[in-house]
């Protein structure tokens, strides 16, 4: 059984995000909640060598680099501060487009140290959508002023992505982070993020779900994740899918 | 005692309980971390008392009174 129709339909342009036309160099996105140093880390990794302007039909700020480690090339993409990949506003659109249809090699989550649990929220969406993580937590200095030490062996392993700690101002950590955004967007280390616990109830809905979805767009490792918005009533969601333009980003996304 | 949070006066601690709201707001606010479980603290109150600013998950976040009198709390002395 088919369930998404193939279709092509561009009266909507809700999924209007750049994908790379060809790509030689590895894609990186760096996401985080707003304020967490992310552009300082940006900075830190591509040594201020960026172009701006802004998405593709949105008034939301693009900042993207590029840089060398290992004699691998690397574009890092700048995506918009937010709390979350669930809500309405254009920046959060803009981010979780990318990560789910820009299919970057890895992305990278900035985090704040000192309300590191706060940000673990974003943390959490992203490492549903998308496996090849690296979780960033920034600004050590400030937790360790207010007192706390980030254990960062065990949060690895209760999260399951590699960890690094970073003070992006004093340059500490970003070599580690480099090495480590290498080894995942190189495919020679597969991040395994821990799952979320769901109520059984909602568990069987998304696993009568995933098989259909998948049938559709073949090895899509976010089906969950779209199964869970179709679950919710995320309208965009349907609508991408009932339009074709979801097979269509998808497919793109496939494709480089 | 189990209270409305915009109930709560300045400096009074509570514990989130329930958010009687749905669909995006709810989304929103669990996502700025009003979460059933998390401590919350009146920090600030506005000169007419309506936004105000609550400490939680470490962070200032100031609501309107449309959003807290549906954010159900338990007092802690």
């Amino acid at each position: 059984m088919r369930i998404f129709k193939r279709k092509t339909a561009h009266t909507e342009d809700l999924y209007q995000i750049e994908i790379m036309p060809e790509r030689k160099n590895n894609v990186i996105a760096l996401a985080g909640n707003p304020n967490t140093g992310k552009s300082t880390i940006f900075n830190r990794l591509t040594g201020l060598r960026q172009h701006t302007g802004n998405w593709p039909g949105k008034t939301v700020k693009k900042a993207e680099g590029e840089f060398t480690f290992k004699n691998e090339e690397f574009k890092l993409i700048d995506l918009p501060g937010t709390y979350s990949l669930l809500s309405t506003s254009e920046d959060e659109e803009v981010a979780r487009d990318f990560i789910l249809f820009g299919n970057p090699d890895a992305t990278i989550i900035v985090c704040d140290a000192s309300v590191l649990e706060r940000n673990l929220n974003l943390a959490f969406q992203i490492m549903q959508i998308t496996y090849r993580c690296v979780l960033c937590v920034n600004l050590i200095d400030e937790a360790r002023r207010k007192g706390f030490e980030i254990d960062k062996e065990q949060l690895e392993k209760e999260i399951g992505v590699p960890v690094v700690l970073t003070n992006a101002k004093s340059g500490e950590g970003i070599e580690e982070l480099k090495e480590k955004m290498y080894l995942v967007a190189t495919r020679l280390i597969k991040p395994n993020p821990r799952k979320i616990k769901m109520k059984d109830s909602i568990r069987k809905k998304i696993d009568l779900l995933v098989p259909l979805i998948n049938e559709s767009f073949t090895d899509l490792y976010s089906a969950e994740w779209i199964a869970m918005r179709l679950l919710e009533g995320d309208s965009k969601i349907f609508n991408a899918i009932k339009n074709g333009k979801l097979v269509e980003l998808v497919n793109k996304g496939k494709l480089e | 005692m189990i209270k409305k949070l915009s109930e709560l006066k300045k400096g009074e601690k509570a514990i989130i309980r329930e958010l009687n709201l749905n669909g995006l707001t709810r989304r929103r606010l669990f996502d700025l971390g009003f979460i059933p479980g998390t401590d919350v603290m009146v920090v600030f109150e506005s000169p007419l008392g309506d936004p105000v600013a609550y400490a939680v998950r470490g962070t200032l976040i100031a609501l309107r009174r449309e959003e807290s009198e549906k954010i159900i709390v338990e007092l802690v002395n």
